[in-house]
């Protein structure tokens, strides 16, 4: 498999949009016709030894060329699988057009971070599938590149410097506290300070940012991009205190109680990594993927000679699970310098709830898929050091309640797997920390804080969103749950008497 | 924010500071500690416990020793420098009740985060006995301060300059032995003295507890990184901890967890004591 280089795919772009010139109109016909751009990006020989962004950007050209393939459909079967229903259709046509502001102010009508969501969206599963020109050809791997189009927009307000401040209606007296920032949080924020209520927000760790700067890897998402989204909330006027973690510097009523706070909003994430309750499983070696990749991203461990933070050094790393955090733990452990990375999932590929292109990187990047199988044990030596992971095989057998069909033992399959490291991405539990704390807060017997459909929690003023609430989930999901949650905010604070507190 | 007021040598290698940090001081209580950090970008996060508070001046003390790269660097901080971050404070308190007579034991460091817990347990009414050990007289450290809270304060070195030439196991076997034993062992040391005092106790069935230390990221529960085995279990030193049963504790399993970087550290700390030591010569030739 050859690796197309930017050049190729600019050249190729350029030359079709020449040949549609020469068509008088564009007919269906035609734009199916036109072929799918693909992302120009990295060498995988290349990036297996860098953290740069592994997915370049489509150049001007490629995105015209992919916008013009889009029917603008009247019914927009797309907007339907957008979570924060997004026109769609008229951003691309803006693209298409070549007014790109115009195609950026669409977008930020329904979303706050175009450039995080351009790049980490599982498309496939929303926006894309249900796209007719991937049902005209059979194939939703060849939909509109909503994804795609989305970030080049995004990357162009960006570069160009036309990030505008919103709006900022004159100040109300009242206060917002959030706590987390990650995307709901940043998104409540952005979306109250707009009516004009002080908003602070309320951070654990040294830096804003949430797990887009602690868990998704630089060579997916760079952290400028979150950086500058934190910066024009600053610009806005929103305070950000990190090092606080409410529940424990502060309780979360005395927010109200005692510093005077409005309203609350809840955005603290999933937090507390599950381990797969397995022999070995606390041996030196054995790491939790928010633990590896907090150590590599946000610690910077990878910068050996500069960060104070060790990382293992592995030789032959194994990972359990399939979704993205499993991609990032081992696409990272192949930058870190393993020799050797097995990604072991207990079901078959079409179940991995990866996104496709994650999928495609790190098989790219040469990392060894071992599908229908599973860790038992993990062996260690004197030391304590993992030397050895004991696996079996699975077959999949009856669908199970949620239509997949469960994956079912093979007796008397097991192996030795020869590895000294090993990562769990199996999932992540809710952190326990503030609802021990929050007396009245309920939660589910997962552990999620339970909220209404305007986010508002069994206490007064106090709300929720994000993976707190819907257990680990997306950006996207977690950015429109803060949507929700911001307009339920602003109108409480609308309703309530300036002064009162 | 975060500023070092007063800062104080204890012993050749024990460094004590008073750091202004107001929220802290307001909400801590014994048995909770603070993850520290110097630098934002390379800096790493350590966990450091809360040995005192003033409430007046807003203040807390942090007493470490320098074993590695970023204890070195806190040493090298001067009063008015500020710790660039300060988080905390972080893991379940003590609980402290009245039970009677209750034995303290700190070795080494490990007096720093009793002070707090012993004076706790003075204050709920119980009799308090201390066992303090040491290398050697001059790294034993507070003793005027366990002084002025113990009931009983018993003194053991290695090498045996100071106090009893003995382990602090001894002494803690021979108030097991008494009668009545003591109702309560706390115990906060090295891994190898925590698990010996259990070791002790467990014969005479004295409810034990020990202050783990393992290596920590976030110190809020995120990453697993601080986890031990408890009783068969799998428990997150920050948040489900920092105090556990010492019956119940894997403390081989800890140790060898411990030791997961001490090649790359003691290079790191090489080169740092080497960066130091460039510097000081540096200075020195300075007019
Ligand atoms: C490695 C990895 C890869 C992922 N890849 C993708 C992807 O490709 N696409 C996608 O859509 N999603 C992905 N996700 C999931 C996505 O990142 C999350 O769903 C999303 O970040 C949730 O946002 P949030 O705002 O609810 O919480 P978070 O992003 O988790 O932010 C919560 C913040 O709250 C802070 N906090 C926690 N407790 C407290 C407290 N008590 N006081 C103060 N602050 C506190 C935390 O430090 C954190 O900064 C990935 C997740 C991981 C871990
Ligand atoms: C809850 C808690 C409270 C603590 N309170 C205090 C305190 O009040 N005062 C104090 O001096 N120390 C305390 N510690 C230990 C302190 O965190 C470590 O000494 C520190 O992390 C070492 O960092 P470093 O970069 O200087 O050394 P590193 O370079 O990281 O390590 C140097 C050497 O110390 C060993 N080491 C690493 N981490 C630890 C650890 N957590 N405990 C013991 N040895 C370790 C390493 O294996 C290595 O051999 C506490 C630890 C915990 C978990
Ligand atoms: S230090 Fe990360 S979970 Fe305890």
């Amino acid at each position: 498999m050859s690796h197309p280089t930017p050049e190729q795919l600019a050249a190729a772009a350029n030359k079709c949009l020449k040949d549609l010139e020469q068509l008088p109109a564009l007919k269906v016909k035609d734009r199916l016709a036109i072929p799918m751009q693909e992302m120009p990006s990295q060498d995988p020989q290349v990036r297996r030894h860098n953290l740069m962004e592994v997915a370049l950007g489509y150049t001007p050209a490629q995105a015209k060329a992919e916008a013009l393939r889009c029917l603008q459909c009247k019914n927009k079967p797309c907007v339907a699988g957008c979570p924060v229903a997004i026109d769609i259709p008229a951003f691309i046509q803006a693209i298409a057009d070549g007014d790109y502001q115009k195609s950026v102010d669409i977008l930020k009508q329904s979303s706050l971070l175009p450039a995080v969501c351009g790049r980490v969206c599982p498309q496939e599963e929303q926006c894309q599938k249900p796209c007719t020109v991937g049902k005209a050809l059979k194939d939703v791997n060849q939909a509109v590149s909503v994804g795609r189009l989305e970030r080049f927009v995004a990357d162009w307000e960006r570069e160009q410097g036309k990030v505008k401040l919103p709006v900022i209606k004159p100040e109300t007296g009242k206060k917002v506290a959030i706590i987390g920032c990650g995307p709901a949080g940043i998104t409540v924020a952005a979306d109250v300070r707009r009516e004009g209520h002080a908003v602070t927000i309320f951070e654990a760790f040294h830096k804003p940012g949430g797990v887009m700067v602690y868990g998704i890897p630089e060579f997916r998402l760079p952290k400028v991009i979150v950086q500058k989204e934190v910066e024009t909330l600053e610009q806005m006027g929103c305070k950000i205190q990190t090092n606080f973690v409410v529940g424990r510097t502060r309780k979360l009523l005395d927010l109200m109680a005692k510093d005077g706070f409005d309203a609350i909003f809840v955005g603290v994430g999933a937090g507390l990594p599950k381990f797969m309750n397995i022999p070995g499983e606390n041996l030196v070696g054995v790491f939790s993927a928010n633990e590896y990749l907090t150590r590599a991203n946000l610690m910077r461990a990878y910068d050996f000679a500069r960060a104070d933070t060790p990382i293992f050094r592995s030789n032959k790393v194994a990972v359990l699970g399939g979704g993205n955090v499993a991609m990032d733990a081992a696409r990272m452990a192949v930058r870190l310098g393993a020799k050797e990375v097995h990604l072991v999932y207990r079901r078959s590929r079409v179940e991995m709830p990866a996104r496709i292109e994650e999928v495609g990187h790190a098989e790219e990047e040469g990392v060894i898929f071992h599908l229908l199988e599973n860790a038992k044990r993990i062996i260690g030596n004197e030391q304590g050091l993992v030397t050895g992971m004991e696996c079996i095989r699975y077959e999949l057998g009856e669908p199970d309640a949620s239509g997949r069909r469960r994956p079912v033992e093979l007796k008397g399959s097991e192996f030795i797997m020869d590895v000294d490291t090993v990562i769990c991405a199996i999932g992540n539990e809710s952190n326990p920390l503030l609802r021990q704390t929050t007396p009245g807060l309920d939660h589910n017997k997962w552990g999620n804080i339970i909220a209404d459909a305007s986010q508002l929690t069994s206490l007064p003023a106090v709300y929720a969103g994000g993976d707190i609430v819907l257990g680990a989930a997306t950006v996207i999901l977690a950015m429109g749950q803060g949507r929700i949650a911001a307009a339920a905010i602003n109108k409480a604070l609308a309703a309530q008497p300036a002064g009162q507190t | 924010m975060n500023t070092i007021l007063k800062k104080t040598q204890l012993s050749d290698d024990v460094f004590q500071l008073r750091v202004h940090a107001p929220l802290i001081a307001e909400e801590r209580k014994p048995g909770q500690f603070v993850i520290v950090q110097i630098d934002s970008n390379f800096g790493e996060r350590i966990p450091l416990t809360i040995a005192d508070a003033d409430l007046r001046e807003g203040s807390i003390t942090l007493i470490f020793q320098t074993v590695g790269k970023t204890t070195l660097k806190l040493a090298a901080l001067k009063e008015g420098d500020a710790i660039e971050n300060l988080l905390g404070p972080l893991g379940r308190p003590t609980h402290i009740e009245k039970l009677g007579t209750v034995v303290c034991i700190g070795g080494g460091i490990g007096v720093a985060p009793l002070h707090p817990i012993a004076q706790g347990y003075k204050q709920a009414g119980n009799k308090v006995i201390i066992i303090m050990g040491a290398r050697n007289q001059k790294l034993l450290i507070l003793e005027q301060e366990m002084r002025a809270i113990a009931d009983e304060l018993i003194i053991c070195t290695d090498d045996g300059s100071y106090g009893r030439k003995c382990l602090v196991t001894e002494p803690l076997k021979e108030l097991c032995l008494q009668e009545p034993k003591p109702n309560f062992v706390v115990a906060i040391g090295p891994p190898i003295m925590m698990k010996f005092c259990a070791e002790t106790t467990r014969p005479f069935a004295v409810p034990t507890f020990v202050s783990l230390n393992t290596i920590m990221v976030d110190g809020t529960g995120m990453c697993g990184g601080c986890r031990v085995t408890v009783g068969n279990e799998t428990k997150f030193v920050c948040v489900d901890g920092p105090e556990f049963d010492g019956h119940q504790v894997d403390f081989d399993n800890m140790m060898k967890r411990l030791r997961s970087y001490k090649t790359l550290e003691d290079k790191a700390r090489h080169t740092c004591n080497l960066e130091q030591a460039i510097a000081r010569k540096e200075n020195e030739s300075k007019p």
